[in-house]
């Protein structure tokens, strides 16, 4: 149809040799994927871009923003509990705080932050040109912006959530939770939990289906099966809380009767519910962290990942085994011998893929071929110390006579923070760390990295480990304040400093990377001497991620060029067209042209904003406010004119990627 | 550590001990298992930095195997471990146990010593005293939100839910002074509700719940007259029980025996006339956001009300 | 220009859920005592007067309000007025009949000084400041304040319909038939 395209019709693998690969059509499909593919500009088009860059950029940020001030409440809070009977703040005041708190960290920083480093490196690493389903991607981050700014200006309102991130009724149901807090709380839930679910789906449909050619199943980076793992947990994961959030807000607005004990409804319905969702996110939260540890410690160790099958194995059976053991979040509520101890078991196995990991990554350092510390290295060798310990501290949780006396104690906010701290936050830092150069072109500075991570580790470990001891010596979990009389001022005290040393941590690495940002210095396409594709294209990358397009030989395709095939020609540079390949093996299967920037997604997302929030005061809201909804779907889905269709006939690459062929 | 009031640590009872007992196997095989991890991951580092020799692959992978198997060993250790403590735990229901029910309020604790004859109830709040050595059963009931009754010392927690009876089975093998603490966040005040157990002999045991069964004094002087008109005409009696009087309030507190109580407003404070006196007249103060409402009383009729409230032994 | 007018709305906002939002536990009106002076009815001698009805201090407080429902049970107004307010012994008051009045000072003098017939004055049993907080609440029965700021159902059998949900029934009948 279009001269300009270089092959019709035909997707096709050419050798590093071939004449098509010279300088001056390379040039010349360069400019046509730049016009292509370019990034919409002015203040319209940054409202309405789409590329898995742009918004994996904004996720991250955005995260980052909340992140912070999540951690203004947490310092607010150790400055509460820092002395007995200290009256910086009320129990209104503290509850709020609390809440808000946790909140924060679960729903809108831990879960989406790890999804944006999943939006921006996986479609990189997997060598594809853009995410699926990009503009449903764009409209998660409107509903996860707009949900983090919804929060935070009822915090400021006085209108913060006031009954834990957990929200158990009945404190948080229509006769005691007074106002709208809880129904704050509870739309903030759907907010970001529509926001993970979409991102999910995207991210699955891309590992799955976006792979370069030749990377079979077998061969994808750990990292991205860190995410399509994660991903999978979201999508049965979450509808457990929107369900029972919608729940509430029913029962808080027109009156049914889902948690009422009186009228055959039940309240601990509410926490199997809640914590069906809640245990595997504490899962969705730290296996991108297990993700990001792999790479980083083949990088810097110079060896390929000891063990792969047996770290994707153990990725999934904790996906698995996740699913199981929700209840022993409830030992206290009185539940029958024989399904306690069915939770403790459960609880108990899910450490065994867990370690699993932990001996195939000492395994890989033992024969490392070389080891650079460099800051991502060190905040995954932290990591090794201190999740340890929290997963230490997880086998005591499941046993149910102990856990009846450290649960809701400050033992389990040790224990959490040990995981999620330790096991997701330490891993993060430390692949934003190694990431940046991808993300932004810049290296951040190795010296203030380092200053960073000694501050947050030390920092960390004074906030936390005191904090077993006050568990163990009876401090119950949000409490706003204590008796002098009861022995607990002076560990308080420590963890109030240690939090302040964590937060000053904070505060340098975010000073790193403005500084960072600032410096002229561009960075090379590896600085690491990595192994995977997200290393072959220019830090940062163009908008279509890869000219040409790579095809994958080994698990590890920048260490192994020689076993590299050709590259794959025969995509239009003219429109935004992608391969699509095989689940299993990865071949070619055909051709798709992608949607380009488009403001629907943002009007979308400002109708459903528009509807939650107008739900928590009308049930009316949910009626009328669908209008708007339903009319940005129409004008989202609107048919253009001119699309050729999509081409399905790209050729198989029989046995020259992959030693199997399937039939299809 | 002797100046920690609430210890997981320091058991005064056989539940708490065995607890404890679980706690000290878990903690030192934890012990363990972290320091072989992370020593094995120290010499890693260290050799990788000597440059190493290439391990085998098939060396690599019987080491991750034995390591792996060594950890479900451990984690079968203390599955059982933990399986059979909680088997013990219910070892102590026993048919002639000590029965009170708990039922817990936003944010103190109404008490009942439970007994076929109704004339052998005992009403009381926010203190409870048991025999050592003799099996307790509590059955816990909430009337409003979810709170979680805990005594560190003497056993874990349990929940009381609306909607349904918990129970819970300790004994206290000691005589001493407990404190225990909801331990479910339940809104504004969670953190000052705590409960004060005191565990005696049991013949003192029997004395004292002898007394509490009994009704309030008549006051003998005028001041202390003048005290309880003011309960019975003034807001006192809109909430709270005093036995022996017209005050029948079910709201709040029963105040029957409220001097022979060491803390007040659910172990918030001492026991005391001045700190009496000052709950009072400002409850919101020493506990912002409960129940009580303040009570503009005049200076004599607040003394007339605590020589009142100071008979009430 | 356009900043300042979002500024004043969000300001407006912000003291509509500051005020609906905020925990006061203690606080006793400027005018604690107007049970005596208040007026039950329009007519009067000589010339109108004007007096502005005096506002309960938790007409829009949602905490307020909801203190006043538990005390509604607590003192047991149910016991006369029925739970629902549907009214027994005692008057309804979800309907738009206020025998002596519907005004939030009014309605304070009823239950502060008691009514003939079986009202009886409470003055003395309940402060002023619940007193004033079960104003609130009779008036959220029959809808007279925001439903964003009344409660919701009770954790009851056959829970009545919650306030927040009472169509605004506004005063028709006032003073005796």
């Amino acid at each position: 149809m279009s001269a300009a395209r270089p092959v019709t019709g035909r997707v096709e693998v050419l050798d590093a040799d071939d004449p098509r690969l010279g300088s001056a059509s390379l040039e010349r499909e360069r400019r046509q994927l730049d016009d292509a593919w370019a990034y919409a500009r002015g203040i319209a088009g940054w409202l309405s871009e789409v590329n898995h860059k742009a918004i994996g950029r904004r996720f991250i940020a955005t995260a980052f923003v909340w992140f912070s001030l999540g951690g203004v409440l947490a310092v607010l809070m150790r400055l509460q509990l820092s002395r007995p009977e200290n009256t910086l703040l009320g129990p209104d005041a503290y509850n709020q705080i609390f809440s808000t708190h946790g909140t924060t960290m679960m729903f809108l920083f831990a879960v989406p932050v790890m999804l944006g480093m999943g939006i921006y490196v996986v479609p990189l690493t997997i060598g594809a040109r853009e995410i699926a389903l990009p503009r449903l991607v764009a409209f998660g981050y409107w509903m996860f912006l707009f949900g983090g700014i919804f929060l935070y200006v009822n915090l400021l309102l006085n209108t913060g959530p006031d009954n834990g991130w957990f929200s158990y009724l009945p404190l948080s149901g229509p006769e005691y939770g007074i106002g709208r807090r809880a129904d704050v709380w509870a739309q903030l839930v759907t907010f970001s939990e529509l926001s993970s679910l979409v991102v999910a789906v995207s991210l699955v449909v891309t590992i799955f289906k976006l792979r370069a050619p030749g990377m079979a199943l077998s061969r994808l980076p750990l990292f991205a099966w860190a995410m399509l793992v994660v991903s999978f947990m979201i999508i049965f994961a979450m509808p457990a809380v929107m369900l029972s959030s919608s729940c509430l807000i029913m029962d808080r607005l027109v009156s049914t009767h889902f948690y009422n004990q009186a009228e055959a409804g039940d309240p601990l319905l509410w926490q199997h519910l809640f914590w069906f969702f809640g245990h595997p996110e504490v899962y969705i939260i730290f296996l991108p962290g297990l993700g990001m540890i792999s790479p980083i410690i083949a990088t810097f160790t110079g060896r390929p990942v000891f063990g792969y099958l047996a770290l994707v194995m153990s990725l999934i059976a904790t996906a698995f085994i996740g699913f199981g053991v929700w209840v022993h979040h409830m030992f206290a509520t009185g539940l029958p011998q024989f399904g306690q101890s069915f939770f403790t078991a459960a609880s108990i196995m899910i450490v065994v893929p867990t370690s699993i990991q932990i001996f195939c990554w000492i395994a890989t350092v033992w024969t490392a071929r070389r080891i650079v510390f460099a800051t991502p290295m060190l905040w995954i060798l932290a990591w090794f110390c201190v999740f340890i310990i929290g997963g230490l501290t997880g086998v005591m949780l499941a046993s149910v006579p102990l856990d009846l006396q450290v649960h809701d104690t400050f033992f389990v906010v040790a224990h959490f923070h040990y995981v999620l701290i330790g096991g997701a936050v330490f891993p993060l830092l430390g692949g934003v760390h190694y990431w940046f150069p991808k993300i932004t072109g810049r290296l951040l500075s190795e010296r203030l990295g380092k200053l960073a991570f000694g501050l947050f580790f030390v920092g960390f470990n004074l906030t936390f480990f005191p904090m077993h001891i006050l568990g163990l010596h009876g401090m119950p979990r949000r409490v706003y304040t204590y008796p002098a009389s009861m022995g607990w001022g002076n560990l308080n005290m420590l963890a109030s400093i240690g939090a302040g040393i964590m937060a000053l941590g904070l505060l340098v690495y975010l000073t790193n990377v403005v500084v960072s940002l600032r410096r002229d210095e561009a960075a090379a396409d590896d600085p690491w001497g990595a192994a995977d594709l997200e290393w072959a294209t220019s830090s940062p990358p163009p908008p279509y991620n890869f000219l040409p397009s790579p095809t994958v030989g080994s698990r590890d395709p920048l260490w192994h060029p020689e076993l590299e095939p050709p590259v794959v020609l025969g995509l239009a540079a003219d429109k935004r067209e992608v391969l699509v390949t095989h689940l299993l093996d990865g071949e070619p299967d055909h051709r798709l042209e992608f949607p380009g920037p488009s403001i629907w997604p943002l009007l979308a997302a400002i109708a459903t904003t528009i509807l939650f929030v107008w739900s928590i005061f009308s049930p009316w809201g949910v009626v009328w406010g669908a209008i708007p909804v339903f009319v940005t779907l129409v004008g989202w889905f609107w048919p253009r004119k001119g699309r050729p269709p999509r081409e399905v006939e790209a050729d198989r690459l029989a046995g020259r990627l992959t030693p199997t062929e399937i039939t299809s | 550590m002797g100046d920690v009031i609430q210890s997981v640590l320091a058991p005064a009872g056989i539940q708490a001990a065995r607890i404890a007992h679980l706690w000290w196997v878990m903690f030192w095989v934890c012990t363990v298992v972290f320091i072989l991890v992370v020593g094995a991951m120290a010499i890693a580092v260290t050799r990788g930095r000597r440059g190493a020799s290439d391990a085998g692959h098939r060396v690599l992978s019987r080491n991750v195997a034995i390591a792996t198997a060594a950890s479900i060993a451990a984690l079968l250790v203390l599955l059982t471990h933990s399986v059979v403590t909680g088997r013990a735990l219910e070892t102590l229901k026993t048919p002639d146990a000590l029965r009170i029910q708990i039922t817990g309020y936003q944010w103190w604790w109404d008490v009942e010593y439970l007994n076929p004859q109704p004339s052998l109830r005992a009403v009381t709040a926010n203190e409870i005293h048991i025999p050592v050595g003799r099996p307790v059963g509590l059955t816990l009931l909430s009337s409003d939100v979810i709170h979680s009754l805990w005594i560190p010392n003497l056993h874990g927690k349990i929940d009381l839910i609306p909607g349904r009876v918990n129970e819970m089975w300790i004994q206290a093998d000691r005589p001493g002074v407990y404190r225990g603490q909801c331990a479910e966040f339940c809104g504004l005040q969670h953190a000052k509700m705590a409960i004060t157990i005191v565990a005696e002999p049991p013949d003192q045991f029997e004395g004292w719940v002898a007394h509490q069964r009994e009704p309030a004094p008549p006051p003998t002087l005028p001041s202390q007259q003048r005290g309880l008109d003011i309960v019975e005409r003034g807001p006192c009696a809109m909430c709270h029980t005093i036995a022996g009087t017209t005050a029948g309030g079910r709201t709040a507190p029963d105040l029957t025996h409220i001097a022979s109580r060491s803390t007040l407003a659910a172990g918030t404070v001492p026991n005391t006339r001045g700190y009496l006196a000052g709950w009072i007249v400002d409850p919101q103060h020493v506990k912002p956001g409960n129940k009580m409402p303040p009570l503009a009383l005049s200076s004599s009729d607040l003394q007339a009300l605590l020589d009142y409230l100071e008979t009430l032994k | 220009m356009r900043a300042a007018a979002c500024a004043l709305i969000v300001a407006v906002l912000a003291c509509g859920a500051c005020e609906r939002e905020q925990r006061r536990y203690t606080e006793l009106p400027a005018a604690a005592d107007r049970s005596t002076s208040v007026r039950l009815t329009t007519l009067q001698p000589g010339m109108p007067q004007a007096q502005p009805p005096e506002q309960s201090p938790y007409q829009y407080n949602a905490y307020g309000i909801a203190e006043g429902k538990r005390l509604y049970n607590a003192y047991n107004c149910s016991g006369c007025h029925a739970m629902a307010g549907g009214g027994a012994i005692g008057p309804a008051l979800i309907d738009d009949k206020w025998i002596y009045g519907s005004a939030p000072d009014q309605i304070f003098s009823t239950i502060k000084q008691g009514r003939p017939d079986g009202m009886p004055s409470f003055g003395g049993h309940i402060p002023d400041q619940q007193i004033w907080q079960l104003v609130a609440y009779v008036e959220s029965m029959a809808g007279l304040v925001s439903q964003d700021a009344a409660p919701g159902r009770n954790d009851d059998q056959m829970a009545k319909k919650p306030e927040a949900r009472k169509e605004d029934t506004r005063p028709k009948q006032t003073g005796h038939r």
